[in-house]
């Protein structure tokens, strides 16, 4: 004992009792599972996953409504799913009979996507409510499960009215679509698989543009054999709204 | 020639039984270990989420916002989102306009006359699981982590609302919860993939916006769309490595 300094023993004392007092401390603040998987608590991860759904998914739906599934694969709602329109229906598909999804039938139900805007992606079909059968429900003309209509829409502004409206305040409003471009019937019935053909060649514009065109005085010409070299009319114009305010 | 060891029946009963309790220890492990492979049981290291968003598909109605509030109880008031969804209006010259009244939830009304707009888009925003998360790194006790699958996720019992992380979130995709006062954020609806569900938004999402899947998968939606799409991420310069890809997004996404 004697050759141990006095001095060290009260340290000695005072390290082993911090020492102790830092094992004790991290032993009850340190949480059970924190560090298993990482800097975090590993329990936190089965914490989140058991939150309840509120969102049944459409397999849910399908297992008991598979008719109207069936009706809804024939038509432009295939890719949507139920709730997107019915709202959250966990609850339903728990207990059928005690909760009822929600069953839309006014118009505020449909525009929402189908109302004008013109940030949506042209091809979408938009409406403008008011002057799309005003204070009619959609449901009285479309079936929202298979919401084709009972006659296509013939006007192109059904489905591209971002372009139309462009077009309908440009130098171009009184050309008709089908001025340049071919529209086959079936484009009307299946947008997505049978499209409507662009122009291929200067030419299409060059019925109203050319020098030698047949067209009223007003609309200005170009010399078709040496205006914009080798570039097609469309790499600078854009037809919709060709240079209307300039 | 050797004598055969005997063993008498007793002897061989008792130590026959003595057995019992090991051998069927044994025999039901690799039953239980069965079952959990037939019932799939889930297994966070493999998977590996990540999300797909194309610009040219989304229309704008904020289903995917509303959604997102009722299936994880998001307070309905503005400003609390995880996520919303953007409208980008792109004029002759000069910066993108960008608004989201209530995250798009009730729609984008129109701005009035506007002569200069060259184009117009909606953006849906959200978190963009960073591989690299700057939220993860600034937590001081370790309340917010990449779980094994790629997903940031919050301890709520464990944040102490400090609001560091959502200072460093570049993409403003976490908020303080008005009640629980811990920070919130998109966890790509963690309790529903986990169960083979789709996240909220990407369910309810008409167009088909939104694509969700794993990374790891050869043959899915989510790879169709990083294939044949120009993709970008957002912010790609400050090295998060997001795991929210844009199809159709030009630079002045942000």
């Amino acid at each position: 004992m004697s050759r141990i300094p006095q001095q060290v023993i009260p340290l000695v004392v005072i390290f082993t009792l911090a020492l102790a007092a830092l094992i004790v401390g991290r032993q009850l603040l340190v949480p059970e599972s924190f560090g298993d998987l990482g800097h975090y608590r590993a329990d936190a991860v089965g914490e989140v996953a058991a939150l309840d759904i509120s969102y049944a998914g459409a397999q849910a739906c399908l297992d008991c409504h598979e008719d109207i599934y069936d009706t809804k694969q024939e038509g432009h709602h295939q890719g949507l799913s139920c709730e997107t329109c019915h709202g959250p229906a966990a609850n339903h598909a728990e207990a059928p009979d005690e909760f009822l999804p929600l069953v839309p039938r006014g118009r505020d139900y449909c525009t929402p996507c189908h109302g004008y805007n013109p940030a949506r992606p042209s091809g979408f079909p938009q409406i403008i409510e008011e002057n799309h059968n005003p204070g009619e429900s959609c449901l009285t003309c479309h079936n929202s499960h298979n919401p084709a209509t009972p006659e296509s829409p013939q006007e192109c502004a059904a489905c591209h009215r971002p372009i139309v409206n462009q077009k309908l305040v440009s130098h171009h409003t009184n050309v008709e679509c089908t001025t340049c471009h071919t529209v086959p019937d079936e484009h009307m019935s299946n947008p997505r698989l049978v499209r409507a053909k662009r122009p291929t060649e200067p030419e299409t514009c060059g019925q109203c543009h050319s020098r030698s065109a047949n067209s009223s005085k007003n609309i200005p010409r170009i010399d078709m054999q040496t205006h914009g070299n080798r570039y097609n009319c469309w790499d600078c114009h854009y037809p919709h709204s060709p240079e209307a305010n300039r | 020639m050797k004598e055969r060891p005997t063993m008498h029946r007793r002897e061989f009963l008792r130590n026959f039984s003595r057995k019992i309790p090991t051998v069927l220890t044994l025999a039901t492990i690799p039953i239980h270990k069965l079952a959990a492979a037939v019932e799939g049981e889930y297994k966070a290291s493999d998977h590996a989420y990540a999300m797909g968003v194309d610009i040219h598909k989304c229309i704008g109605c904020g289903k995917c916002a509303d959604a997102c509030k009722t299936e994880n109880k998001v307070p309905r008031e503005p400003h609390f989102f995880r996520t919303w969804v953007e409208r980008y209006v792109v004029p002759d010259e000069g910066p993108a306009r960008v608004d989201s009244p209530n995250g798009g939830i009730n729609g984008f009304p129109e701005q009035g006359e506007q002569n200069d707009v060259l184009r117009q888009f909606f953006v849906p925003k959200l978190c963009n699981h960073c591989q690299n998360a700057p939220c993860v790194q600034v937590c001081p006790v370790g309340a917010t982590f990449t779980s094994e699958d790629g997903v940031v996720l919050v301890d709520d019992t464990y944040c102490v609302g400090c609001r560091y992380c959502i200072q460093a979130c570049p993409y403003g995709a976490r908020y303080l919860h008005p009640t629980k006062h811990v920070a919130d954020k998109c966890t790509f609806c963690y309790h529903r993939i986990t169960d083979g569900l789709l996240p909220a938004c990407v369910e309810v999402c008409p167009n088909q916006a939104r694509v969700f899947g794993e990374l790891g998968q050869r043959s899915s939606p989510l790879r169709r769309l990083l294939r044949f799409n120009d993709i970008i991420v957002l912010k790609p310069g400050l090295n998060t490595e997001p795991k929210v890809f844009y199809a159709g997004a030009d630079g002045e996404v942000r």
